[in-house]
């Protein structure tokens, strides 16, 4: 028997076009101002991506393949912890929907095929709020957030 | 972010209730979330659009039915503007000791 799945929908509006916040989540030089990571693929269908941390250690935090592209609307991929890269079944979705919608953009993310209640799903419910938050503050203001900033410790 | 809408729609136990059911088990039917709440269906439906609007809920449809999504990336815009930027160090030590208070 198949393991109960869990799904996620985020939605935030950004003043900007959608070949800009395509590309901020395609192209690694933008992607790592706001999410302090590069997604890194040719981005052709069945091609693989990975998500690295913009740093000297450049980790591999998360791979996975591009199921659909059609900029600058549409973006499909697969979503594993590189740990996990050899099992099918650890494998999530994420999709990325990108509208225009009056004189902004409005960008959905769907993760879904989670399991439910393990790590990943816990992880990515903190994780995309934060970057979406980053990102729209960085296509909006120039700037992104601190995404790995943790409350100062008493 | 619209502040006032998403504090408008935060301003009423019914919505927060939505949402607590929502991060409780996320992608339910207008159904679903009906039996947990006494209230009339309509209501119900006028309390989400709200939410809706704030941009705190967002609906996909599924063949035949609508299920509601917890969005919490403008509570996360929030958080930043409202509560990250006075004094972080400060609110951390009363967290604590609310924690310790309350037995937590």
């Amino acid at each position: 028997m198949s393991k109960e799945k869990t799904s996620f929908v985020y939605v935030t509006y950004i003043r900007s076009t959608p070949e800009k916040v395509f590309e901020a989540i395609t192209k690694p030089e933008i992607a790592r101002r706001y999410w302090g990571h590069e997604n890194v693929s040719d981005w052709k269908p069945g091609s693989d991506w990975q998500h690295v941390r913009a740093n000297e250690e450049r980790t591999v935090n998360i791979v996975g393949k591009v199921v659909e592209i059609a900029p600058p609307t549409r973006l499909v991929i697969t979503w594993a912890n590189p740990s996990q890269a050899a099992d099918p079944a650890s494998y999530s979705r994420v999709s990325f929907d990108v509208e225009a919608y009056d004189d902004m953009v409005r960008l959905t993310v769907t993760h879904d095929e989670l399991e439910a209640g393990s790590g990943m799903a816990t992880g990515i419910q903190k994780g995309w709020p934060i970057v979406l938050s980053s990102l729209k503050s960085l296509l909006e203001t120039g700037q992104g957030i601190d995404v790995f900033a943790k409350p100062k410790a008493a | 972010m619209d502040a006032d809408k998403i504090f408008k729609a935060l301003g009423d136990p019914t919505r927060r209730k939505l949402l607590d059911l929502l991060y409780a088990r996320n992608g339910q039917t207008l159904g679903e979330l009906c039996d947990h709440l006494d209230m009339a269906r309509q209501s119900v439906t006028q309390h989400i659009g709200l939410l809706e609007a704030a941009n705190l809920v967002s609906t996909v449809w599924r063949g035949r039915e609508k299920l509601h999504f917890i969005n919490p990336v403008p509570l996360h815009e929030v958080y930043e503007r409202w509560v990250r930027k006075f004094e972080r160090q400060r609110l951390s030590l009363l967290h604590d000791l609310k924690k310790e208070l309350e037995g937590e």
